[in-house]
């Protein structure tokens, strides 16, 4: 059982429209049976965070290309991509290179 | 989609990672640092070797290519996005540095403000144009901010080739440096006087840049409503992108003729370039893709366009911003929330970046090519006077009415029987007004050259083959910029006096035929 965690989640790069223009959200993922990846986060943030448009952020189970995912800083691709697993405070940013974000 | 883990091959720490974040890996440069950012399969670089990579590379092309010469007025095209913003501080940076790698071209900067076009309501337009001062002012360059309203201003003469005589050798690049470098150990007098190829006879460029700012007007109520009027009326997201695209580089290239820039840099990315190559060939441009996308393109003969970002990705230039807290404002775009499938832009970004993501040197590949393409104008390019040149894009006309076996060549070839051979008595009279910026369109009604035909056949007659299938999305050319239709007409009769005395001419001349024909 995974204790419920706080992770800074952002957006930026034009995919914070999709999200009522917020860029930064503090939230707090409750705690769950499986730890929690950013598998699962993406599964969260489409019902708890995503406004409008849900193919334009997230294809398949994960983001759609030309998004580019950082997990404190750094290229998601170093951290395992989709099976990485969140750590408390760790802060996740979302940034569209895709034309008009 | 499992293989695509397998490609980066990387050992991807399984099972719970502590905080460090890739703590078996280093970076492959200085195989020291804590990777932060993969630019390549399996390329992992820390900070400061993305840094140095990223700085290194964009003064690599600009040395490589060797087109802009020490003391030369450059104005950078910004548009408030990650590549043009990383481009600015490139600059910004280059600037800044000691003697021997600083840059030595004299910086300006154009941003233009598209939101009427982009859906943004006057108040967002001001609160962007807000945050795009304050970073013009931390910039420090001069800067030049104009409303795409402005179209409706512009002077025929933007669609016009301005020949400018052949600097680009070895020898007089090497000499440009050399007697740079002379005149700046010379007392600071000598600054005024550079004589720089391309800027003589405009204004004076100014030594250090001195931060001079021209702001637009704001654009008239009546402005905004005549450009939503010409976007409104256009069919396709396809050709309004291609429209909006068009009558930026018209703005951007007035304003760098009228403050006396002799090159354009733009932000276009490695990533960009290829959508943009791929996307120009699905919209008929294959003749003029090494002009689209190539390192610099000298259309405009007076103002040549060059692309210093082309080696990075986006992934990169988003790294780097991010990292390194580059600013940049973000601004819909025409096409933003946009489905995949709104426009043939959109349809193959999305279709490239999937690639990507699966084959990761698609991008990579797809440049390349873009690389190799040369240059070669059909009336070979040494000496001889360019051919017509298309109205909108200001390409040489990739028309062959000879070409009658393929598609192209059969919507070519319907579009010149509507010329009449030779214009009946009656026309001959003077040709009509002389061209009026303000209702250019009313001339074409009376005797004249387009007398006969409506005047849209008058301005298709002038495209080319992709702004002609263009136009097609465009069922009245009369909500366009009065500079383009008064352009139209001018040329036309031009073709059309040169018509009249054609026969009162020695037949020596293959160009005038030539010309006749257009």
């Amino acid at each position: 059982m995974a204790a419920p965690l706080s992770v800074e989640v952002e957006f930026g790069g034009g995919a914070e429209l999709l999200f009522d223009g917020v860029k930064k959200h503090q939230v707090t993922l409750p705690g769950q049976k499986e730890p929690w990846d950013i598998r699962n986060l993406l599964v969260w943030i489409k019902k708890n965070l995503l406004k409008e448009r849900p193919e334009l952020f997230i294809q398949g189970d994960s983001v759609r290309p030309g998004i580019l995912v950082l997990i404190n800083d750094a290229d998601w691709e170093l951290l395992g991509e989709l099976d990485y697993q969140l750590q408390d405070q760790d802060s996740v940013l979302f940034i569209s290179t895709l034309h008009g974000g | 989609m499992c293989q695509v883990g397998e490609d980066y091959g990387e050992p991807t720490p399984v099972g719970p990672t502590p905080l460090q974040p890739g703590c078996e890996l280093k970076c492959v440069k200085c195989k020291e640092g804590l990777p932060v950012v993969v630019i390549r399969v399996g390329d992992a670089f820390c900070r400061n070797c993305f840094k140095a990579f990223y700085v290194h590379k964009f003064r690599a092309v600009l040395g490589k290519n060797r087109l802009i010469f020490p003391g030369e007025k450059v104005l950078l095209a910004w548009s408030g996005g990650p590549s043009s913003s990383s481009m600015v501080w490139q600059v910004l940076e280059g600037l800044s540095r000691d003697s021997a790698k600083r840059l030595r071209f004299v910086p300006g900067v154009v941003y233009i403000d598209e939101g009427a076009v982009c859906g943004q309501s006057p108040e967002d337009r001001a609160k962007t144009l807000d945050e795009v001062k304050q970073i013009l002012q931390t910039v420090g360059f001069p800067w030049h901010i104009v409303a795409l309203e402005e179209v409706f201003s512009l002077p025929p003469s933007v669609l016009r080739y301005f020949a400018q005589e052949p600097t680009g050798t070895e020898g007089a690049y090497k000499a440009a440096v050399g007697s740079f470098l002379q005149q700046q150990h010379a007392p600071a007098q000598g600054e005024e006087q550079l004589s720089v190829p391309g800027t003589q006879g405009l204004q004076t460029p100014a030594g250090p840049p001195i931060a001079v700012q021209t702001e637009a007007r704001p654009p008239t109520a009546a402005q905004t409503v005549a450009l939503s009027r010409l976007f409104n009326s256009v069919k396709t997201l396809t050709a309004k992108e291609e429209l909006l695209q068009t009558l930026r580089t018209h703005l951007i290239l007035h304003v760098a003729r009228t403050h006396g820039y002799s090159k354009v840099m733009t932000g276009d990315s490695c990533t960009r370039l290829a959508i943009k190559l791929m996307t120009s060939l699905a919209l008929g441009r294959g003749a003029f893709l090494a002009w689209d996308t190539g390192f610099s393109d000298e259309r405009h003969g007076d103002v040549v366009v060059v692309r210093p970002m082309r080696e990075h990705t986006l992934k990169e230039v988003a790294f780097y911003n991010r990292l390194f807290g580059v600013p940049s404002v973000f601004t819909p775009a025409i096409d933003t929330k946009a489905p995949e499938k709104a426009s043939i832009h959109r349809l193959m970004e999305a279709f490239m970046l999937r690639l990507q993501a699966q084959f990761p040197s698609t991008v990579s590949t797809v440049y390349r090519t873009s690389e190799k393409l040369v240059k070669a104008p059909r009336d070979s390019s040494a000496g001889v006077p360019p051919g017509p040149r298309c109205l909108l894009c200001m390409c040489t006309l990739d028309i062959d009415t000879a070409d009658s076996a393929t598609a192209f060549g059969a919507q070519t070839s319907h579009l010149s029987q509507t010329q009449p051979p030779t214009p009946p008595a009656e026309a001959l009279t003077a040709p009509c007004c002389s061209a009026g910026v303000g209702r250019p369109q009313g001339c074409c009604q009376g005797a004249g050259p387009c007398g006969r035909e409506d005047p849209r056949a008058c301005i298709i007659d002038q495209l080319c083959y992709g702004c002609r299938v263009n136009m097609k999305d465009l069922p009245s050319l009369d909500p366009l910029p009065p500079y383009i239709l008064a352009e139209a007409q001018l040329r036309r009769q031009r073709a059309w006096v040169l018509q009249e005395i054609q026969e009162y001419l020695i037949e020596d001349s293959d160009d005038e035929a030539h010309t006749a024909e257009s």
